[in-house]
């Protein structure tokens, strides 16, 4: 009797420490859903809805969208943006496939160097690259004779723009696939005596196809939704992203603004569905008798390899170099003495000095907030949510900003915080309102980069803690935040250089106090100040770097170099 | 213990009178350049007073305002178009007030009714830039009149503002259609957008491609043109024959502001003396008479080149001009 009474007690402890366990979870899970619907879902409505009325705010049906479709040179913007979007996933797709084929089937010398440099555009803003093509073709250019008279202004300087600024995104993708190939298969085709462009075929294209897909897709949402290549260089050549700014900033026509915007959705909702199927279908070929792939020496292979990889680095070189040379020049093209004048950013639109300082915090909250938020919500979601449709909402929601364009997203955050009634209204205006923004902008890269950092933490792990009576915070703290260590610093790394280079949510956003370094170079090169806007370009992609470069030495070299068991495990 | 309580008393003055500071949100369209000397000569005399400059074309200042007509976020609008400003005033947006020594400004700069909605600062007006590098590699021969510039010779050579974004570019038109006529401005303009080769947001830019060569002819105007040609680029500034199309730089404060008091400091100053001079650095003809000193690269008559501009006219047809214009032309804009 006696020992029963005692034993209750702490028994029904135990259950009550389970119980509030499971609330505080609970609880946080909601609290998190609930902030995806706030900051994703409800603003896309907003832009929807807002499509659908006249400029007072009545509802007139698809009046907008008629009145849209019969204006010949926004129509004619459509058909514009989606052959760039054909042209530029072409051209990206053969050169990172080319590029990525020759790091990983053939032996080529300085892989790592040629790797490293590829992923370069990722940290330069989307305007640099046009820029930069303004110094190298436009009509004081110094290669303007390799055009043979026809202009980079228009469709010419967008794709060449876009393809430096997208080809790393490509590459990755392809790079990761080209590196699963098992190694059996070439010893089945060589013994089949099948020739180079059989076994290319049929194996090589064949394991790559999904990886391949993947990159089309993303390449053509890219090439679709960007908007300052086509700003900088467009000239007369007008796209969807270019006229949705437009119609809001130009002739404040929000109910315009919102049908270019809807009308930007379709082609970018379609091709993130395709890519979403091609993932599902993707399977990893290799399995455990899988041998590593070693490609057979040879000299011409590795000199092809090595002269196409060297012409595609010296092509983003150049780019990158012309826009740096470019800012310290005086007054180009008359006087090419060296000069910091196009540093003296308080002299010039844009905001001045003061926005580079902006962009540094707003980045820096962006990764901090983002992180810590976009942790959290996938842990809850991976590894403590029970119930099967809130834990798809999450996943639902986490999806959704990859296939909103940027333009779309910063439209919908006016419509929706500068209501008088919202009590979010307070962050209208504010680096809070910037940094929310790019976190729900970039959201999806590292939603799913967590997601995979836990698929490597054994789920035993959880139900012996939680037999042992450990908490789930303990579980949190102990273990999940040391173990994904990589992936958490990696997402932060992404958010900090993806705010500093973004301009397209961010450009409907700032206000006078809260001007951006990468809205900055947009509105320098506005009022004609083209050698300031590629000083402050060059500005951002020097701070992006140097966060990689601080990064690499915190997690590769103090931290990865100490975790030997790691790699020993692996 | 006395010293302790001193010293928080004029701490907590101290923290009272930087909380006392009034922020005023100011709209404006003038060059980015001069923003900074304005706002600083005007705070050295106003430390209590604090200037949030909103800065962009004349065009898109105006349309912000208007977007904002329900729920405006300005306080003053200091330095844009007087066209724009009685558009604004025309729509019952804007507060009367008559700052001090309004009496000793011309008249052209001056609202001229009992109750005056804004004031003048200075004129700004057409000019063109011929890079002449540019103009003898393709053997262009230099323009001296409007007409000029629709010789086919200059075809793809031209760069000007667009109208609905850019003040000067509205400046342009409405002075053709007031020294040609309506019909007749049309019918250049039609020739002359066979020689443009693209339209810009800014009205400074086409003046700083010339500068650098990216065209050989920017339709521009005269305080831009004069500041490149300082900063060492070859340009030839031109002043059309036919007379040059001008508006001046104006302020008013925003009705509704709830900071009226610091608005009006700042109105009085606006018009004053030492701002006049201010504004002379980069203008040659400034609203307060006998100021104005000659401004380098400007012409010495300026003010006898200038046409006779009927605002109220072109303030009543500003919407109706563009819109024109936007059906007729917009296909070789830039983005905005």
């Amino acid at each position: 009797m006696t020992s029963i009474s005692i034993a209750q007690p702490s028994n029904s402890k135990a259950a009550q420490r389970k119980r509030l366990t499971i609330k505080w979870t609970g609880i946080a899970a909601l609290v998190t859903l609930a902030a995806l619907a706030i900051f994703v879902l409800l603003p896309l409505v907003e832009v929807v809805s807002r499509a659908l009325a006249d400029k007072d705010g009545n509802f007139v049906g698809i009046s907008n969208f008629i009145t849209y479709f019969q204006s010949p040179s926004l129509v004619n913007s459509l058909f514009n943006t989606l052959s760039i979007g054909l042209m530029v996933t072409f051209f990206v797709v053969t050169l990172a496939f080319s590029y990525a084929y020759a790091l990983t089937h053939t032996r080529m010398p300085f892989k790592g160097f040629f790797r490293a440099l590829a992923m370069l555009p990722i940290f330069a803003p989307s305007l640099l690259p046009a820029i930069a093509l303004v110094y190298l073709f436009g009509n004081q250019g110094i290669l303007k004779e390799w055009l043979f008279g026809a202009s980079i202004y228009g469709p010419i300087g967008i794709v060449i723009g876009m393809t430096f600024w997208i080809f790393p995104h490509a590459f990755m993708i392809i790079y990761t696939a080209l590196q699963q190939n098992d190694g059996r298969l070439y010893e089945a085709a060589t013994s089949c005596k099948a020739g180079f462009w059989h076994t290319f075929y049929s194996v090589t294209l064949s394991n790559a196809r999904y990886g391949l897909l993947s990159a089309v897709f993303v390449s053509f949402t890219l090439a679709v939704t960007d908007f300052g290549v086509a700003k900088v260089i467009g000239g007369q050549y007008d796209v969807l992203a270019t006229d949705i700014y437009k119609q809001v900033i130009g002739q404040q026509n929000f109910a315009m603004g919102s049908v270019v915007g809807v009308v930007l959705l379709l082609p970018a909702l379609f091709s993130f569905a395709a890519d979403r199927w091609v993932q599902k279908k993707q399977q990893s070929t290799l399995n455990a008798k899988s041998t590593p792939f070693t490609p057979e020496k040879s000299w011409l292979t590795s000199g092809v390899a090595l002269a196409t990889t060297s012409l595609i680095t010296i092509t983003l070189l150049t780019i990158v170099g012309m826009a740096v040379y470019a800012s310290f020049i005086k007054f180009w093209p008359y006087n090419l003495s060296f000069s910091l004048n196009n540093y003296q950013f308080d002299l010039m639109d844009g905001g001045g000095w003061e926005s580079y300082f902006n962009s540094l915090k707003m980045a820096t909250l962006t990764a901090m907030i983002g992180t810590v938020f976009i942790f959290v919500t996938a842990w809850l979601n991976e590894r403590c949510q029970t119930n099967a449709i809130m834990r798809q909402a999450v996943d639902f929601l986490s999806m959704i900003p990859m296939a909103v364009p940027g333009m779309v997203l910063g439209l919908a955050y006016i419509f929706f915080f500068n209501q008088p009634n919202n009590p979010l209204n307070f962050m209208y205006g504010t680096l809070l309102i910037l940094a929310v923004s790019s976190i729900a902008h970039f959201y999806t890269v590292c939603h799913l980069s967590f997601k995979t950092a836990f698929k490597q933490i054994d789920k035993e792990f959880d139900q012996v803690a939680l037999s042992v009576n450990r908490s789930r915070w303990d579980m949190l703290v102990k273990l999940y935040i040391p173990l994904s260590m990589p992936a958490i610093s990696s997402v932060f790394l992404y958010l900090f250089v993806n705010a500093m280079t973004t301009v397209s949510a961010v450009v409907f956003l700032y206000a006078s106090d809260t001007a951006l370094a990468s809205v900055a170079v947009l509105n320098m090169d506005d009022a004609g100040d083209i050698a300031p806007a590629a000083a402050m370009a060059t500005l951002i992609m020097v701070t992006c770097l140097a966060a990689k470069a601080v990064h690499w030495l915190i997690f590769d070299v103090l931290i990865i170099g100490r975790q030997t068991w790691r790699t020993a495990g692996a | 213990m006395n010293n302790k309580i001193t010293a928080l008393v004029t701490g907590l003055a101290l923290a009272a009178g930087v909380a006392a500071k009034t922020e005023l949100t100011v709209y404006t369209a003038v060059e980015a350049e001069d923003l900074k000397r304005y706002a600083d000569t005007f705070e050295a005399q106003n430390p209590d007073i604090e200037i949030n400059w909103v800065r962009d074309s004349t065009g898109i200042i105006t349309a912000k305002l208007l977007a904002e007509k329900e729920n405006p976020q300005a306080d003053v609008i200091w330095g844009l178009a007087g066209t724009s400003l009685m558009v604004l005033g025309n729509e019952g947006m804007l507060a009367s007030y008559k700052p001090q020594g309004y009496e000793l400004l011309d008249p052209k700069f001056r609202d001229n009714s009992p109750e005056p909605q804004w004031v003048g600062m200075d004129a700004w007006m057409a000019a063109i830039c011929v890079n002449t590098v540019e103009a003898e590699k393709h053997n262009l021969p230099m323009p001296t009149s409007w007409a000029d510039l629709t010789n086919p010779v200059y075809q793809g050579h031209v760069i000007m503002p667009n109208p609905a974004s850019s003040g000067t570019g509205f400046l342009d038109v409405s002075s053709w259609m007031q020294m040609m006529g309506e019909d007749q401005a049309w019918d250049y303009m039609d020739d002359l957008h066979n020689n443009i080769s693209r339209y810009t947001h800014s009205g400074s830019k086409p003046c700083k491609l010339a500068a650098s060569g990216e065209t050989a002819i920017g339709v521009s105007f005269a305080f831009r043109a004069a500041k490149s040609k300082e900063q060492g680029a070859p340009l030839e500034i031109v002043f059309p024959t036919e007379g040059l199309g001008w508006d001046m730089e104006a302020a008013a404060i925003v009705k509704g502001t709830e900071k009226q008091a610091a608005a009006e400091r700042l109105m009085d100053f606006i018009i004053s003396r030492e701002a006049m001079e201010m504004y002379n650095v980069g203008y040659a003809i400034v609203a307060m008479p006998g100021v104005a000193k000659p401004v380098k690269h400007f012409p010495e008559n300026a003010s006898e080149l200038i046409i006779d501009n009927d605002f109220a006219w072109a303030a009543a047809n500003r919407d109706r001009i563009l819109s024109e214009w936007t059906r007729r032309y917009d296909g070789k804009s830039e983005a905005k």
